[in-house]
């Protein structure tokens, strides 16, 4: 009886181990942002350079802080981010050999439709910046060392403010929990429009402020260093990267919408 | 992508329309926590016997260990368990980060503790019981594991379930070793995640019903197998 247990139980357990192991395809392991996964660009091109070269691209999508650590340990065979000095950064310190523009789109402020600050009518992203620090409007920043966060803290030093105080609220999260808890708190935040765009829950939330050329958002492919990382798939990897700056990898990502609003636009050189 | 804002009624469209991508994640998602439980089970049991059994210098500090660890944040197992993997880590030639595999390594950290410290109080309690009996048939303290661990197994059902609960409910860890991705490494609680970021409250809630109505299947299940086992026993 305890060896039909035993026997039974054993032989379920290799059928579900079984189930577990994956097909063997070429796949190549992408670091990426949560703005291109969460907006479903990803989703809309993979398939057409699968199609192509029959290589999978599977996405980990973190903040762009924690791409470049899982890079840089060896985790992922490419990085897609958007932090321009960063990327210089990672090239300089020999984690990658290469590094190009793919495309663009632009941050933009979020808050409650009332604007306690009144951002609406700044003309400068400097000026709605240091109104909401004047009037010590709440401001939910990422606070997570994403691209986006990075961001934002280049923008408060331009703006000639020092970000703290009751009003200024670092919540080390994703954009998307950030957006979910501006909402709650009725506080202004940064957000890529990608993003924003695609959020479904932004209750009393609304675009206040946009245009300003400081809100530029790139976003670079890397080549990650074989010298550095030799185990990982180097031949793969240059294709996507070189799939992405293409003619039809460009077209693909001028293609992506969502909600009827291009989101993403491509930019290679 | 709802039309409703009603979580229960989303759940009900997403179990009427079974699509394939939901049915993966909810594959995997018991997969990964059967095989994790599976595994604590087989090292957990005979661990926990052995320790209510044996006496030995520093028993009652491993007991203790082994109960603060029922506590291990499951976003610290993962984080171990990362860098373990991590291709710069020591096992990193594995190549199992970011895989299935990996969070099944996860979760077995997680269950493990809970399996072997409860196993201990269930066998320490039997044994107490019938400890004199034990002796007089002259079995050794080695014969007796299986022996007690036979006698307590509809107890130890529940043991198990607690394992599987801990498994299939945590997101922290599978989140970090495995990534989270598509089609690969997605299962039940990193989606609910990320339709929480996407601010898909409904999706989110939905997908939430149906794990615990899962959770809740296989418990009432094993509830059904212990009532027969216990009628059968008489």
């Amino acid at each position: 009886m305890k060896k039909i247990a035993v026997v039974t139980s054993l032989s379920l357990l290799s059928l579900t181990w079984g189930g577990l192991a994956l097909a063997d395809d070429d796949y190549i392991t992408l670091a990426s942002t949560t703005s291109t996964e969460n907006s479903g660009l990803f989703d809309a091109i993979i398939p057409q350079f699968t199609d192509k070269t029959d290589i999978d691209v599977r996405v980990v999508a973190v903040g762009t802080g924690q791409a470049f650590e899982t890079a840089r340990r060896g985790d992922a065979d490419s990085l897609l981010v958007h932090d321009t000095a960063g990327e210089e950064q990672f090239v300089a310190d020999g984690y990658a050999t290469e590094r190009l523009d793919v495309m663009y789109n632009d941050f933009v402020i979020v808050g409650p439709s009332d604007d306690p600050a009144g951002i609406s009518n700044s003309d400068t992203v400097n000026e709605a910046f240091s109104s909401i620090a004047e009037s010590e409007s709440p401001f939910a920043s990422r606070g997570d060392d994403s691209g986006t966060n990075r961001a934002e803290l280049r923008l408060w030093e331009d703006a000639g403010v020092t970000p703290q105080g009751e009003w200024y609220r670092e919540l080390g999260s994703g954009m998307g929990p950030t957006l979910n808890t501006a909402a709650g708190m009725h506080a202004y935040t940064l957000t890529d429009r990608a993003t924003w765009v695609a959020f479904d829950n932004p209750q009393d939330l609304t675009l206040l402020f946009e245009g300003d050329d400081a809100l530029f958002n790139q976003y670079g492919s890397l080549l990650l260093s074989a010298e550095r990382h030799p185990h990982l798939k180097h031949d793969l990897a240059a294709q996507w990267h070189e799939w992405l700056v293409s003619e039809e990898g460009q077209q693909a990502i001028a293609d992506y919408r969502l909600n009827g609003q291009q989101l993403f636009f491509p930019n290679a050189q | 992508m709802s039309s409703s804002d009603n979580a229960f009624l989303t759940a009900l469209q997403l179990i009427l329309h079974m699509d394939s991508d939901l049915f993966s994640i909810v594959t995997l998602s018991l997969q990964v926590s059967f095989v994790a439980v599976a595994l604590a089970a087989l090292a957990g049991l005979p661990l926990g016997a052995a320790l209510a059994l044996w006496r030995f210098p520093g028993r009652n500090g491993v007991i203790i260990v082994l109960n603060a660890l029922m506590g291990l944040p499951p976003v610290v197992a993962g984080l171990c368990v990362y860098l373990l993997l991590s291709r710069a880590g020591p096992l990193g030639q594995l190549g199992l980060l970011f895989s299935p595999t990996a969070m099944v390594v996860a979760q077995f950290v997680l269950v493990l503790p809970i399996i072997a410290s409860l196993t201990r109080q269930q066998v320490e309690a039997l044994h107490d019981e019938y400890a004199e009996q034990l002796q007089s048939l002259g079995l050794s303290t080695t014969r007796m594991i299986p022996t007690l661990l036979w006698d307590a197994r509809i107890g130890l059902v529940t043991v198990m379930l607690a394992g599987f609960g801990r498994a299939s409910a945590e997101v922290g860890a599978v989140m970090i070793v495995g990534g989270n991705i598509d089609g690969v490494t997605r299962v039940m609680t990193t989606s609910i995640v990320l339709e929480t970021s996407k601010g898909n409250l409904p999706l989110a809630l939905g997908l939430g019903i149906i794990l615990l109505a899962l959770v809740t299947l296989i418990n009432a299940l094993a509830h059904l197998m212990g009532e027969t086992a216990k009628r059968r026993l008489g």
